[in-house]
């Protein structure tokens, strides 16, 4: 038999499995479980939207498109930008058309990335980035953001964790699993500390469209001089609920563009075409339905939060995302420990903040990408298990 | 009016006056307000439940009369409809533009009773010209509510993203 093991890229094996999946995986076969940990929308695709990718298929378009992605849809993504984001951008050789907002990351770091560089990730964040800086040969240095700054990403910390070998940022907000988001003043805080370094921001902007309270989504790339060193990376499974559809895209200058372009190119080739027609149709007649989800995810993120608060277990205003990130340190239990503990005694599942990184413990991510009786059954749930837990 | 308020009690009637004030930012006493207002205008006309009968052996038969009226002088359609919509056999009346008049939706214990009701009650009425009668042989959704399957949920249960 084969030694794998000395056969295998060894920063491969290197990698975590992520020791959640135990977790995951008996959650996944336990009856009748009732869980808020999917981070994905509970709403189907809009109905012209998936008519307008099955209109495609109708038509037998069933080819590649461009490596970059469809130029009908390139230039709606400019629009898109100039409108939401203020910053322009050439569809031409400044937009790629990825495989979901994963790829556009990994082309991302790995057209940035040569070994030994150093790249900065907040935590807790999406658990992407730490891996994917690794197989390009890249370091990745953990910023632990706080409960105190509402898990913002401050100038002191940014500057604290920079040297000479410091290649990229990863700016993940509004953040999944904490539901922060980034302020115009606390950017321009940042674009402060970057400017007149060569650090590079990989922005991933994936929840965007999804804030409340007000206060729209604000992009690092409209501060200042920042757009020349920011790559922007974002996609429709959020925010037009198409995770299914594997579409996202990334957005840069052209040098940095052209580049990732290649690595897409040699990987990939080009998205999904009847995604791309469907991508089409929601830039251009998606609005209503995104208000209207937002609208919902509102009134479920408010059930959501009181109700974690009226169980003592206190959760800032999460101001972005589908997420609530409560604090569970008044219980004692480390954040497995709760959520087995939970998930055996109430049959609820949610994930442990540590699976975000080690500044997630003492933390629960809950999403509520779920209707709000299914929320409300949850949490009745979690009331009775924090109840047990104080006596 | 709140709109807002409204879309939520049309969805579910009994979310309570806190939950409703938790999810729309306003205060429970508001709420209360609110509501009672729109009742008192008549905004608000009822709160009903709805049931999937057809899971109990009590089962019920609805129907559905398309009625042709000639209508009167003055009056039009509406004392007909008026008259049509006082019987407790009868579940709702709307006027119809098209091929008939009057949308007649009709409950009663067996097809005999609802078909008895119509040859008795309704066709003979003044100015009603003709009636068609449609048995609902099986309920698939009402006010949005599917009855047919509990939908599952094919997200799985956990995820990271």
């Amino acid at each position: 038999m084969l030694d794998y093991n000395s056969i295998l890229n060894p920063t491969v094996i290197g990698m975590k499995p992520s020791g959640i999946r135990k977790f995951f995986d008996i959650a996944e076969e336990m009856k009748d479980v009732i869980s808020l940990g999917v981070g994905e929308p509970d709403f189907q695709t809009p109905w012209h939207i998936r008519q307008a990718g099955i209109a495609s298929l109708e038509e037998g378009k069933t080819r590649y498109t461009s490596n970059w992605g469809l130029k009908e849809l390139r230039v709606a993504i400019a629009k898109y930008m100039q409108e939401q984001n203020n910053v322009k951008y050439n569809p031409n050789d400044e937009i790629l058309v990825s495989v979901g907002g994963s790829e556009a990351i990994d082309a991302a770091i790995r057209a940035i990335v040569s070994p030994g560089d150093e790249v900065l990730i907040p935590q807790p964040s999406f658990v992407c980035y730490d891996p994917i800086t690794r197989l390009a040969g890249g370091v990745p240095v953990i910023i632990s953001t706080t409960a105190e700054n509402e898990f913002r990403l401050t100038a002191e910390e940014l500057k604290a964790h920079i040297t000479p070998k410091t290649k990229a940022l990863i700016l993940p907000f509004p953040s999944n699993p904490t539901g922060a988001v980034m302020r115009r003043q606390d950017l321009c805080q940042l674009a402060k500390v970057l400017e007149g370094t060569e650090i590079m921001v990989i922005s991933d902007e994936i929840y965007s469209e999804l804030t409340y309270g007000g206060e729209k989504h604000v992009s690092i790339a409209s501060i200042g001089n920042m757009r020349e060193r920011t790559i922007i990376v974002n996609g429709f499974s959020k925010t037009y609920s198409m995770t299914g559809w594997r579409l996202g895209f990334a957005c840069g200058p052209a040098p940095v563009l052209s580049q990732m372009t290649k690595i897409h190119q040699f990987a990939i080739m080009s998205a999904p075409t009847t995604a791309q027609y469907a991508a089409i149709e929601a830039l251009k007649n998606g609005r209503p339905d995104v208000e209207a989800m937002v609208e919902e995810y509102d009134m479920r993120r408010r059930m959501i939060v009181d109700g974690f608060c009226q169980m003592g277990l206190g959760c800032f205003e999460p101001k972005g995302a589908f997420y609530v990130f409560p604090c569970i340190k008044s219980t004692g239990l480390t954040s497995e420990e709760f959520c087995e503990q939970l998930l055996y005694s109430k049959q609820v599942a949610l994930v442990p903040g540590v699976a975000f990184g080690e500044s997630g413990e003492g933390y629960l991510r809950a999403s509520y990408c779920y209707s709000v009786s299914h929320i409300k059954e949850a949490l009745a749930r979690i009331g009775e298990f924090v109840e047990i837990l104080k006596k | 009016m709140n709109l807002k308020l409204l879309k939520l009690l049309s969805d579910n009637a009994r979310y309570t006056n806190r939950e409703i004030a938790v999810m729309i930012d306003m205060s429970e006493q508001e709420v209360e307000n609110e509501i009672k207002q729109m009742e008192q205008d008549g905004l608000i006309r009822g709160y009903k439940a709805v049931i999937d009968w057809e899971r109990l052996d009590s089962a019920k038969v609805s129907a559905i009369i398309e009625l042709r009226v000639a209508p009167q002088p003055d009056a039009g359609f509406e004392d007909i409809a008026r008259k049509v919509m006082k019987y407790d056999e009868v579940e709702s009346v709307y006027l119809m533009s098209g091929g008939y008049d009057l949308c007649v939706l009709v409950k009663g214990k067996t097809f005999q009773e609802v078909a008895m009701f119509v040859a008795k009650q309704l066709a003979p009425m003044k100015f009603v010209l003709s009636t068609s009668t449609h048995f609902v042989l099986r309920r698939y959704k009402e006010l949005d509510i599917e009855l047919y399957d509990n939908a599952s949920d094919d997200r799985g249960r956990m995820s990271l993203c």
